[in-house]
This record gives C-alpha cells, sequence and structure tokens, in this order.
C-alpha cells in the first residue's frame, strides 16, 4: 500500500457504534480522494462480543484487513479489547482508548479476572498513547451514546485531514437532530489530552 | 459517481444496473445485506423466503416468467438449495439467473466452512468469484450475460471478507431488460427423464464451450511481473497476495472459478519457472492444475482450514513474521452472548435447572449453548432440532422422552422446522418442542418473516399463526409462555414433559432490539442486601457483575426485564420506584 495512506483499526464491543466511526472515517477519506477499503463484522459477534472494523486507505489499498504490526492507529472503545488488539499496532503507532472497562462473560461468570493496570501496561510495552474517558465526555456533550464520536475526535488529531471535513462529514452521517450534540462530542474528543 | 459500498450492496447495485426484476433470499451471515440492499430499489420486487429451497425456486419460476432474477443465500443455504439447482442445470434459463453464495473462511459467523465451489463442479453451473466492490456489481452484470449467453444459471461466490469490506464502486445507470416473451417449451422446461437426458449431453457441451469462453474473458487475467515465481489466485486472496508479494511475481488472477481454463493456465506456467496455487480452503484450483498436468504448489504449503490474510502468505512465501508487542498476561475472551433482556435467556435458564438433554438450533438461542447456561446439548443445522429429538426419542424410549426437549426460533421453525414436527406428529414420538418466538429473524440482524407479519419493506401481510400451524399437524398440546415469567416457564416444562404425548410451548416474546419493545428503567443493588450469594449471575446477564463481593447493575446496559428478581433470595435487586 501507498506510503500515503493509513492503517486503522477500531475495536469494540458489539454495540458500542464502533461500525458508524469506521463508516465515518471511510466515506472521510474517499471525500478527499483516496482510495478506501473498510472490513465490517456482521453477525454473531455483534452481541456483546468483541468487534474489529478495519479502515485502509492510500493511492491504492489491496488488503482490506489489517494484521499483526500493521495498523498505524488503533482506536479502541474499551480498555480490554485495546489490549487485545495491541499486536496489531506498528511500533511507532498511536493507540487512541477510551478507558471505559466492559466485563466479558468469562469475568461476569468469575472464570477470569478483569487484567488491571493495562494502560501502563501497554506503555510499557512501547505503546504511544492517548486514553480518554469518552464515556465522561459524551454524557457531556448531552448523550452516553456520542461515545464513537468523542473518540473520532480523539482519533481525529493523529491524521493529516481538516478538521472541517470531519465535522462535514458528521454532519452529512447522523440525523439532523443530533448534529448540534454530535459536534460538541467531537470537539471534546479533539481537545482532550 | 463513486461511492463506498459494501460488496453485498455492490452486488444489489449490479443487480439494479443489470435490470433484475426479481429477488428472492433467505437471510444468513455473510450474505443478508444483499437483498436488505437490493429492496431499497423500488424497481425490483424483493422478497424474504421461508427458505433458500423456496427462494431458489421462485428465483426459477421469474426465470420461466421472462425475468431475470436473483437469489441469496449463505453457503449452508446452498445445501437445502441443492435440488433445485441440480436440475435447474439441466433446464438452463429464459431470463438470466443469478444465484449469489457467501461462503465463510474462518467461520467468522457459521456451523461449518464448506466450499461452495464444489457445488459449481458437482451442478456443472460456472461460478465467478469477485475481488472487491468494484467486481462484485460489475461480476453480477456479467453473470447476466453469460446465464443468457449459455443457458445457465450463474453463481457468484462471495467470501466474507468480499462481503463485508467496504471500496469504492463506480456506479451506472440500471439498463431495462424488457421481460422475455413466454413460449410454451416442455423439453426445456419438463425434466422427465426423456427430456433430462438430452439435457444432460447439453450441460456437457455446454461446459466445454464455458471452458473456451474462460480461455480468452477478460476477468481471467495474466499479471506479468517478469518473475520466476507466478501465483494463481482469486477472490479475496488475490487482494492479500498482491500485499504480500508485490510485483515481485506474476499473477493469474481467475474471475471465474469454474469451469477452469486449461490453456491459460499452460501458458501462465509456461512463463514462470515455480508456480503456486494459493486458495482458501478446498484444493479446487490446485486439482484442476494437477489434472492438466500442470505441476503446482497448493495445500503441501497453504492450510486447508481457516482464512488467509497478507500475513499468512508472506509468512509461507518468504517466511516474513515479524515480531510485534503484546501483553504477557493472558486477555480474557469476550465471546458474544445474549442481549440484556434477551427472550430467550429465561428459557435457557429454565431448561438449566431442569436439567434436560436440548437438541438446540441455528439462532441468537445457540449463545444458550455458552457459560453459565451451558443448556444445549446439540447443533447441526436449520430446522434440526425437531427431527434431531424426534431421533433421540426414538432411540431412548420414554426414557428420553421425559428428560429432552427441542428448541428453535420462529424464522428457523418456517425454514425447515414444521417439517419435523410432522413427523413427531406423524410417527408419534412423545416429544416437547419450545418454539422461541421473538417475532423476528434475530442472529442476521432482523429481518421480517412469515411470522412477523411483515414483508421485507415492512408491508403488512398475513402473519402464520403458530398455535393453528401446530393443531393442523396434528400436535394437541400446544400453550404460550412468557418466558420473562420463570416460574411459569419452568411449571410449563415440567408439565409438557410429564405428558403423555406430544406437545409444543411456544415461548412468545419480541427481540429486545427490536423498536417498538419499551424498556423498563433500569433495576440496581442494595449493597447492603447483597450477600453476595452470586445466584443473580447464573443467568449470564451482562448487566450483572460482581464488584468487591457484592453485585452490581450497569445501569446503562439493564432493560428492566426482571429476570434476576426471582433468583435474589435476600431480595437485594430492587425495581426503581415508577414516578406517578
Amino acid at each position: 500500500m501507498s506510503n500515503t495512506g493509513k492503517s486503522i483499526m477500531i475495536v469494540g464491543v458489539g454495540g458500542q457504534g464502533t461500525l458508524l466511526a469506521s463508516r465515518v472515517l471511510g466515506s472521510a477519506m474517499l471525500s478527499q480522494g483516496y482510495d478506501v477499503k473498510v472490513s465490517e463484522v456482521h453477525g454473531m459477534s455483534q452481541r456483546g462480543g468483541s468487534v474489529v472494523t478495519y479502515v485502509r486507505y492510500g493511492s491504492c489499498v489491496h488488503s482490506p484487513m489489517i494484521q499483526n504490526g500493521e495498523a498505524d492507529i488503533i482506536l479502541a472503545f474499551e480498555q480490554l479489547e485495546a489490549a487485545r488488539a495491541l499486536p496489531c499496532l506498528k511500533k511507532d503507532g498511536m493507540l487512541v482508548v477510551n478507558t471505559q472497562e466492559i466485563d466479558p462473560m468469562p469475568v461476569v461468570t468469575g472464570a477470569a479476572s478483569y487484567p488491571q493496570e493495562l494502560i501502563a501496561k501497554m506503555k510499557d510495552q512501547g505503546a504511544h498513547i492517548l486514553a480518554l474517558d469518552a464515556l465522561k465526555l459524551a454524557e457531556e456533550a448531552g448523550s452516553s451514546k456520542a461515545v464513537n464520536v468523542v473518540l473520532i475526535g480523539a482519533m481525529a488529531k493523529y491524521l493529516d485531514l481538516d478538521k472541517q471535513v470531519w465535522l462535514d462529514t458528521i454532519r452529512t452521517t447522523v440525523p439532523k437532530k443530533f448534529v448540534e450534540l454530535n459536534e460538541k462530542a467531537f470537539e471534546l474528543g479533539y481537545h482532550a489530552e | 459517481m463513486k461511492k463506498l459500498l459494501l460488496g453485498n450492496e455492490a452486488v444489489a447495485r449490479g443487480l439494479y444496473e443489470a435490470g433484475v426484476r426479481v429477488v428472492s433470499s433467505y437471510p444468513g451471515t455473510p450474505s443478508t445485506e444483499i437483498t436488505e440492499a437490493a429492496a431499497k430499489y423500488d424497481e425490483m420486487y424483493c422478497e424474504w423466503a421461508p427458505n433458500e429451497k423456496v427462494a431458489m425456486e421462485v428465483a426459477a419460476g421469474a426465470s420461466f416468467g421472462g425475468a431475470r432474477s436473483f437469489c441469496a443465500m449463505k453457503h449452508v443455504g446452498l445445501n437445502v438449495a441443492a435440488d433445485p439447482l441440480f436440475t435447474m442445470s439441466y433446464i438452463g434459463v429464459t431470463g438470466g439467473i443469478v444465484i449469489g453464495v457467501a461462503d465463510d473462511p474462518g467461520m467468522h459467523s457459521s456451523q461449518n466452512e464448506q466450499d461452495s465451489r464444489n457445488y459449481a463442479i458437482a451442478a456443472k453451473v460456472p461460478m465467478l468469484e469477485p475481488s472487491d466492490s468494484q467486481e462484485c456489481c460489475s461480476f453480477t452484470k456479467l453473470a447476466y450475460t453469460l446465464s443468457e449467453t449459455f443457458d445457465t444459471p450463474v453463481i457468484l461466490r462471495l467470501t466474507t471478507r468480499i462481503a463485508h469490506s467496504c471500496s469504492i464502486v463506480d456506479l451506472q445507470e440500471r439498463e431495462e431488460v424488457p421481460l422475455r416473451p413466454y413460449e410454451k417449451n416442455q423439453a426445456k422446461n419438463v425434466m422427465l427423464p426423456a427430456f433430462a437426458r438430452p439435457k444432460h449431453d447439453m450441460v456437457e457441451a455446454r461446459t466445454q464451450k464455458l471452458m473456451e469462453w474462460a480461455e480468452t474473458c477478460e476477468i481471467n487475467r495474466i499479471e506479468d511481473n517478469n518473475s520466476k515465481i507466478g501465483v494463481i489466485v482469486s477472490g479475496a486472496v488475490y487482494q492479500y497476495a498482491q500485499e504480500a508479494l508485490g510485483d515481485n511475481v506474476s499473477y493469474l488472477k481467475l474471475g471465474m472459478v469454474h469451469p477452469l481454463p486449461v490453456d491459460l493456465i499452460k501458458t501462465f506456467s509456461g512463463m514462470v519457472e515455480t508456480l503456486y496455487v494459493i486458495e482458501e480452503l478446498d484444493p479446487v484450483i490446485e486439482n484442476h492444475c494437477h489434472t492438466i498436468g500442470v505441476k503446482v504448489i497448493g495445500k503441501e504449503k497453504f492450510p486447508l482450514c481457516g482464512e488467509f490474510s497478507q500475513k499468512l502468505i508472506a509468512k509461507l512465501m518468504n517466511g516474513q513474521d515479524d515480531s510485534s508487542m503484546a501483553l504477557e498476561e493472558p486477555i480474557p475472551v469476550r465471546p458474544p452472548v445474549m442481549c440484556c433482556g434477551c427472550p430467550h435467556r429465561g428459557i435457557f435458564y429454565a431448561l438449566k435447572k431442569e436439567n434436560v438433554f436440548v437438541s438446540g438450533d441455528i439462532g441468537c438461542y445457540t449463545l444458550g449453548a455458552s457459560a453459565p447456561l451451558g443448556a444445549m446439548d446439540t447443533c447441526v443445522c436449520m430446522g434440526g432440532s425437531i427431527s434431531g429429538l424426534h431421533g433421540y426419542n426414538k432411540a431412548r424410549g420414554a426414557e428420553g422422552e421425559k428428560k429432552a426437549v427441542a428448541v428453535i426460533g420462529d424464522s428457523t421453525f418456517i425454514h425447515s422446522g414444521i417439517t419435523g414436527l410432522i413427523d413427531i406428529a406423524y410417527n408419534k414420538s412423545n416429544s416437547v418442542v419450545i418454539i422461541l418466538d421473538n417475532s423476528i429473524t434475530g442472529m442476521t440482524g432482523h429481518q421480517e418473516n412469515p411470522t412477523t407479519g411483515k414483508t421485507i419493506r415492512g408491508d403488512a401481510t398475513a402473519a402464520v399463526d403458530l398455535e393453528a400451524l401446530c393443531h393442523a399437524v396434528g400436535i394437541h398440546r400446544v400453550r404460550v409462555i412468557d418466558p420473562y415469567d420463570l416460574k411459569e416457564t419452568r411449571a410449563a416444562i415440567r408439565e409438557e414433559l410429564a405428558a403423555e404425548e406430544p406437545s409444543v410451548i411456544i415461548s412468545r416474546r419480541p427481540c429486545v432490539l427490536l423498536k417498538y419493545v419499551k424498556l423498563e428503567p433500569s433495576f440496581f443493588v442494595e449493597p447492603e442486601r447483597c450477600v453476595g450469594c452470586t445466584a443473580c449471575m447464573g443467568i449470564g446477564c451482562p448487566a450483572i457483575s460482581m464488584r468487591d463481593g457484592k453485585a452490581e447493575i450497569d445501569r446503562n446496559q439493564c432493560v428492566g426485564c426482571g429476570l434476576c428478581l426471582d433468583l435474589c433470595g435476600p431480595k437485594a435487586i430492587q425495581k426503581p420506584e415508577v414516578e406517578a
């Protein structure tokens, strides 16, 4: 794939809105004239399971998949899913992670425990990390459902794309009555540190 | 205009542009979105059929009627539709017929990993395989030209990674294709032995002509990079190989995977020193190469099982295996789970408590097999739960009958469960069948079905009366329960197991994700009352967890179904006060 492009992996728990985030990202890159491929997950694994979406753009994209060591950016909607995806991050890649913790069923049933201090441990591995409480910021913007747009905002800083393109894409993707809320959510994510 | 489309959406676009008039499908991951997207074009009649066999027969009928027609299904759906497929191959077409089949290498959402290319070989019909969304659209259109030129149904094969990836498609206008005039032609369309025998000769001759076409068609192409190494690829694997190997190798990219060319492969073989066939699942192209005497390296190097990737190809071809970051401690898996408020949860909790043999089926409720419910003993195929239970009970007699049930969803029951129930009534097994009626086809993402009273476009229509249907096939004991009521559910299961005749329990409550379902305020735990007994954890609700020895309910997830209330001895789980 061309050097001008990037490979972005979006991971989370089924139902968190990762699919919308990948579509927004794909549309934004298409509007800039890039070749784009987005690989989605549909069907059974939507239901509370791990979900992984790949977005790749550049002058010419072949494979829709992202494998070990290939992701320029991982956008993680949940900490444990960030840790699961970590092997895919490039050595100098960027991990944007929502600090929210959602227990998977083996933790709920007591068969496993939720690993502690995940962000510190991932930093120890050498990962560049931006960690933010996207749920809190989404609620601040007006709805816990805007977590995905907060995270898009946080990721946008690491992509060379005019902020206005993001805002335009969000405006054309979300229903009219939620535009203001989502713009606010984007800004809160964009300025998160 | 250029647009980012899912492979499945691009197939639907191809149907629209090709002037298709009739689309009939049964949903199945990863094929479902083809028909959902097709239904958004008013120019095409689209429907959800009760099963894949019906869908393919509807497409065949539409072709007899002179229209270009289509049906879509997942790989295992083609097993159900195999009967019409094999004979439609003999009959051929009036209006073009294309069959969309989506395979699932890696089994992202399937019960097996079968390779549909074997069906193209067995039924002797051509099969095209696109590599991205643009090809999904253009190959669909080409498939209709092939279908009508060679007088054959054509299979369009997708895999999950193509069906569920978005890439750019250049949209064209729809070309209206007029209905072909109807002419009675029994020798062509009535497959009595006398008419079918010459048809078999015709099929063999057709395959020869298609092989000639395969030699020179544009979709089978050599990409010569002046390399000593050549690879033969198709579908998603072409993209992985391009990514992994770039222009260090030469490519023979096959857009038609059945029938395969001979001279073209021999020519390509002559251009390189070492030739590989890289294909997911079965060695279909490889076996063809062996048959025509071309030496290739295939499955001795590449796996038979699972989905491929650029990394896998790079590793096996070049020995590249980069180190990557990873945490030392194990990361707990996150399997899919029944949603909060799922009406199936109560039934499986009750079945676990009753400790019965559960003959399972295909749907969201297959998740009842997972911990902590674990209440499923078998799961084979669509509809297999009911007939499987009948066989189990015939094998074990009364001892089995008193401790065994079948569970099946509403859509799956209509798909192919009814015939099993007829067998139970007709051949008298004292079986208990539980129909989990959640008023939608759930697992594939909410499709209407014949029990919901709505068509694919949401228009009102006749709804199957499940109670009347069960009575009509000869089941006298039919009762309806609410799976949110655990006491009633458990009592019903016990009573029907004790009865001396077959019975059906209809567990009726709509899927909690349906828009019209009113959610209740979330429950909460009074920590001072909670004794940490973990009884509430037994239902496997994702909203309930233990923190510091006390149960906790996530207010963002809980929808107030109330199932946990009955399980809490010390009454620590509380319903919020309803504001007046």
